[in-house]
């Protein structure tokens, strides 16, 4: 069957090389977005190559997908009279990677979107995150006079050394840095609805709401529904900021990540509410650009996500040396903006007794607690699915389950509305995976593979399990772990760029060889990680990927070492 | 990084960290003579160690042994956290853990004492006594330091120990409107953190930012008045010169509430000690007034070289030095000369709130260039506090320049000396004696009118220098030949350059 596929994909591929390059010329810049969203590469190269005029190749393309669903469809349900192969519901970059991969497969496939095309990731999220984070790390690079004195550079205003010292102080504007986030994310949202628009996938714009089996119906507000069949249906509504009850955000003193993200103000001093990544990624930017970050973190260690080893080294980098403070094992009960002269007050209790313990006023406050998905109005309770705290239940194969734990045929959930992994790249992987599924390629996405990457200044990176989750798990199955680690100050590139302060730490099965976890704090540390997720991915062991070979001197080095240095007993 | 660094330090760190750091001034504890006496110590001090050269506190991550238990010479007693990594803590003597003085999670400065060690089990009891009567001050590192040394069981603790107490001061708290009449205090987070630093009560500062809130600026206003109230910034742990004080931010005083009385810090309290102990020193001083106009000229011509106005002064004194060997010289036991084999030019430079001489080696010898390079390296050194001892302790002859505040005259106290620890053993104290015998104020250079032999009255820029210096090895006409030749180095400068 697969074989088939691929015999009757190729030729088409062949004939059409020409036109690969006219696609190729208009958008230009388009692999930029699959780096920023982290969708797989390989997937567009094909796409492009394969699908280019979906209109010319229509024809043949249903036809293939009718011979694919006749030959699954043992159970006798034909996909004759669907308006589509696949509709996915939300164009984040879960829904692009979908989209892609199934143009690539042959179906017929449109996406509907209530909102603009890339989702939380482009719009308000990975992406204008990373053009702020740009720029604070060249803030941090022109403050750090002593850093810039290590490597031989002179700044300007240095004054003659006898007594007091100033330092030269790099300015910013406010409005251009706003700007440049805003602009990235606009550009990468052309991008990426080209990319569809190019292979031909429908974008339908309007609230999608599954109406029962295999129907939906979109349309805007006013206007009347259109109503459209699939064979198949992805869910992937995304999620949008999780604001704890209590707090009042007015979207100018207490913000979410998508008011922080436009940059409107930079305050004195600003408390975080959280932090997780996004907390920690904003105290980063916040930091860099002169405010005075306080955290506000419920559980009883900051950055209670990662390794702990990784936390401890990262707050003696990231919060410590930082105008930072920190309050932790504390909820903030109630948090009203600033108005009337006043300025935010923020209410602390106890995070286990609930005694009121503190009362902080700060000019600004910014609540990073996380993500809810955003799966009201879907229509789920027309096909019997509840959803829990918000996410809709999915089996190992993305399959939506209903109320009563079956599955609901011809339903899958993708990234953050199913709450597996709440990373763009996840959502993407999902989809790939659910694509390959219903074209009769089972699948199952390995989660433990996916890495997960932290844009501070340095980067923090994982891929598999903590240490603790892997001793956890030694001990229910009976084996033996060890733990590796390699300093970024033994890597020449690291020493020659005076970002020597990191680490990396492998999480291992002496007996086997297999890589648990991989965890790294350091420059470049979420570029770094891929070598590590990959072996995961593909199973790959340390007794065969320490012989890769690796250029010096870079910092890919460090993981090189890092395996090196695994004792592996075979 | 925890554990890949598994370093057992001695309970004492090496006097060169502890003098490394302005404000722990751990070294005055011991500037007690009478304690050289005390080397049969029975209980002695866990001290928290230097685990590397940037740390000046530490974190206690955990006790690995309890109270009461025993330990032999080795073993790990305590985890320590520190800027860098968590390190165990051995010890180097047997004994018993007798009682514990910061708890996991507190935070010591390093050279403070975090737990008593007994040699035999009936001495436990007699530690935990002596550790209740300083538990007070246990926790918070600065205020141990009060703790006057007692390492001698059969003393009793001196009657009252002046502590500092913290002054909780509700009245002058800052003005902020829901301070809740000053029982909160608001205070932003790097606020609090230079307070913390700069050894600052942020309840005795007012606050200047929005609704009232302490900002950065605060605290180091308030640093600033603090140091000028004490003796003009007297650096008391080393060979520094005592003269220089903090540019003053004195207007104002913030932090000062008038009509109350305020004991000393532990600084306060050191730079005092060391104060009085300079008077065992009989110094005088003698003043010049030396014309710039020609150095003026010569800087303006080399400065494009990388040449700075500070190494041309070092190396003018040293030339000047080479050839009075006397005011090189020092007096180091009453009873003779020590000359100096080589003319090492310390200059006081004020940083962050402290001051620390960084030392021009051999200035007579190293050419201006490289002076002027190896002056510019000391510095960045000092601001990042990565100087190593001999580069701020091994000086012969001080420096000292108010000039760039429009200082025109001042007068330097020239510091008594220092002391140092042997590294290995608490109870080792030398008192060793400044190397130097003489301290050089440097005012600033400034347009006169002056009179001429010739009958002329000209524009010339001049400067004031003066001189204090031991009597007990350099007189009077030794310090104005000295002068003399310097005035004319300064003054026909081409040597500098040779």
């Amino acid at each position: 069957m697969q074989a088939s596929i691929s015999l009757s994909m190729a030729s088409p591929a062949i004939i059409r090389s020409d036109c690969a390059v006219e696609f190729f010329s208009i958008n230009a810049s388009k692999p930029l977005n699959l780096r920023f969203c982290g969708l797989r590469r390989e997937a567009l190269g094909s796409t492009a190559l394969k699908q280019l005029d979906s209109s010319r190749v229509v024809s043949s393309r249903r036809k293939q997908s009718k011979k694919l669903s006749a030959s699954l469809s043992s159970n006798g349900s034909p996909s004759k009279g669907f308006d589509y192969d696949l509709v996915i519901i939300g164009a984040g970059v879960g829904g692009h990677g979908a989209a892609l991969h199934a143009v690539e497969k042959g179906l017929k496939t449109a996406i509907i979107e209530g909102d603009v095309v890339g989702g939380t990731c482009v719009n308000r999220g990975c992406v204008p995150s990373k053009a702020l984070l740009a720029v604070s790390g060249r803030m941090r690079e022109l403050q750090s006079e002593h850093h810039l004195k290590a490597l031989g550079l002179q700044s300007h205003n240095s004054q003659e050394p006898l007594g007091y010292f100033k330092v030269s102080a790099a300015g910013y504007d406010r409005q251009g840095v706003a700007d440049h986030a805003n602009n990235l994310a606009s550009k990468i949202r052309n991008n990426l609805t080209n990319s569809m628009k190019a292979i031909g996938v429908d974008i339908l714009t309007g609230v999608g709401t599954i109406l029962g089996p295999q129907k939906v119906k979109y349309g805007k507000v006013g206007f009347s529904d259109n109503v459209i069949t699939a064979k198949d249906i992805i869910i992937a509504t995304g999620s949008i900021p999780f604001v704890p009850k209590g707090i009042e955000v007015d979207g100018k003193t207490v913000i979410t990540s998508d008011h922080a993200l436009k940059l409107e103000f930079v305050p004195d001093w600003i408390a975080i509410v959280g932090s997780g990544y996004i907390g920690l990624e904003f105290s980063d930017v916040y930091t860099a650009l002169g405010s005075e970050v306080t955290f506000v973190e419920a559980l009883d260690q900051l950055m209670p996500g990662f390794d702990p080893e990784i936390g401890k080294l990262a707050q003696r980098v990231l919060i410590n040396p930082r105008k930072i403070d920190y309050h932790t094992g504390v909820f903030a009960s109630k948090i009203t903006p600033a108005k009337d002269g006043k300025p935010v007050t923020i209410e602390l209790i106890d995070a286990k007794t609930k005694e009121p313990k503190d009362t902080l006023e700060v000019d600004a406050a910014l609540i990073a607690t996380g993500r809810a998905p955003f799966t009201k109005g879907l229509g789920l309770e027309n096909i019997n699915v509840a959803t829990q705290r918000g996410f809709v239940p999915v089996d190992e194969r993305m399959q939506v389950l209903d109320t009563d734990g079956n599955l609901v045929r011809h339903l899958y959930c993708i990234g953050d509305a199913n709450g597996k992994m709440m990373l763009a790249h996840a959502a993407s992987a999902q989809g790939i995976s659910v694509v390959e599924k219903v074209c009769g390629k089972d699948h199952v996405l390995n989660h433990l593979s996916i890495p997960a990457a932290c844009f501070t200044h340095p980067e923090i990176s994982m891929v598999g399990l903590t240490e603790p989750q892997a001793r956890e798990k030694s001990e229910k199955e009976g084996f033996e772990i060890s733990v590796a680690k390699t300093s970024f100050k033994a890597n020449t590139k690291a020493l020659a760029e005076n970002e020597g302060e990191g680490i990396a730490k492998l999480i291992y099965r002496p007996d086997n060889g297999e890589i648990l976890g991989v965890h790294i704090f350091g420059l470049h540390a979420a570029d770094l990680i891929h070598e590590a997720s990959n072996a995961i991915a593909l199973g790959t062991r340390i007794q065969d990927i320490k012989f890769a070979v690796h250029a010096h001197p870079t910092l890919s080095e460090v993981l090189d070492e890092l395996f090196k240095s695994a004792k592996v007993s075979l | 990084m925890a554990g890949l660094l598994n370093i057992g330090t001695t309970f004492i760190p090496s006097s060169s960290n502890l003098l490394r750091n302005p404000n722990s001034l751990p070294s005055l504890r011991t500037n007690n003579p009478s304690n050289k006496t005390l080397i049969q110590a029975k209980i002695r001090e866990i001290f928290m160690p230097a685990l590397s050269s940037t740390m000046t506190e530490g974190k206690i991550v955990s006790w690995v042994k309890s109270e009461g238990d025993k330990l032999s010479k080795g073993e790990s007693v305590v985890v320590v956290e520190s800027d860098k990594a968590d390190m165990d803590v051995e010890t180097f003597y047997d004994g018993y853990l007798a009682a514990i003085m910061v708890e996991e999670g507190g935070v010591a400065a390093v050279g403070s004492a975090i737990a008593l060690l007994a040699e035999t089990e009936d001495e436990i009891s007699e530690a935990r006594s002596k550790a209740n009567s300083s538990s007070p001050s246990a926790v918070v590192a600065e205020t141990k330091m009060e703790k006057p040394q007692e390492t001698v069981a059969s003393i009793p603790p001196p009657p009252s120990p002046v502590k500092v107490s913290v002054p909780i001061a509700v009245s002058a708290s800052s003005i902020h409107p829901a301070s809740e009449g000053g029982k909160r205090i608001v205070a932003s987070p790097y606020a609090k953190k230079l307070a913390k630093d700069l050894k600052v009560d942020l309840g005795s500062v007012v606050g200047s930012g929005p609704m009232g809130r302490i900002v950065a600026k605060d605290v180091e206003a308030a640093a600033a008045a603090a140091a000028a109230v004490v003796v003009s910034g007297a650096a008391p742990e080393s060979p520094k010169p005592v003269a220089q004080s903090a540019p003053a931010k004195v207007s104002g005083s913030p932090g000062i509430e008038l009509g109350s009385v305020v004991p000393f810090t532990t600084m306060q309290g050191a730079v005092s000690r060391n104060m009085v102990e300079s008077l065992n020193v009989p110094t005088f001083r003698v003043g010049y007034t030396i014309t710039t106009d020609a150095l003026d000229a010569l800087y303006k011509k080399i400065k494009s070289k990388g040449v700075t106005m500070t190494a041309l002064l070092a190396k003018a004194t040293a030339l000047a030095l080479a050839k009075h060997p006397v005011v090189n010289s020092s007096c180091r036991d009453g009873n003779s000369f020590t000359y100096n084999s080589s003319i090492n030019i310390a200059v006081a430079v004020a940083i962050d709130g402290g001051l620390i001489t960084p030392v021009l080696q051999d200035a007579d010898k190293v050419d201006i260039y490289t002076l002027s390079r190896k002056w510019k390296e000391l510095v960045d050194k000092a601001r990042a506090k990565q100087l190593q001892p001999h580069e701020y302790n091994t000086g012969t002859f001080t420096l000292s320049n108010l000039g760039m505040f429009g200082v025109d005259r001042f007068d330097a106290i020239l510091p008594p000396g220092t002391v140092s620890y042997s590294t290995s053993n608490s109870e080792l104290l030398t008192l060793q004696r400044s190397l130097q015998g003489a301290i050089m104020a440097v005012g600033a250079s400034q347009p006169s009118v002056v009179a001429t032999k010739d009958g002329r009255i000209g524009m010339k820029s001049q400067m004031q220098v003066n001189v204090t210096a031991d009597h007990r090895v350099i007189y009077g006409a030794d310090l104005a030949s000295f002068l003399q030749t310097l005035a004319k180095i300064i003054e026909d400068p081409k040597d500098l350059t040779l």
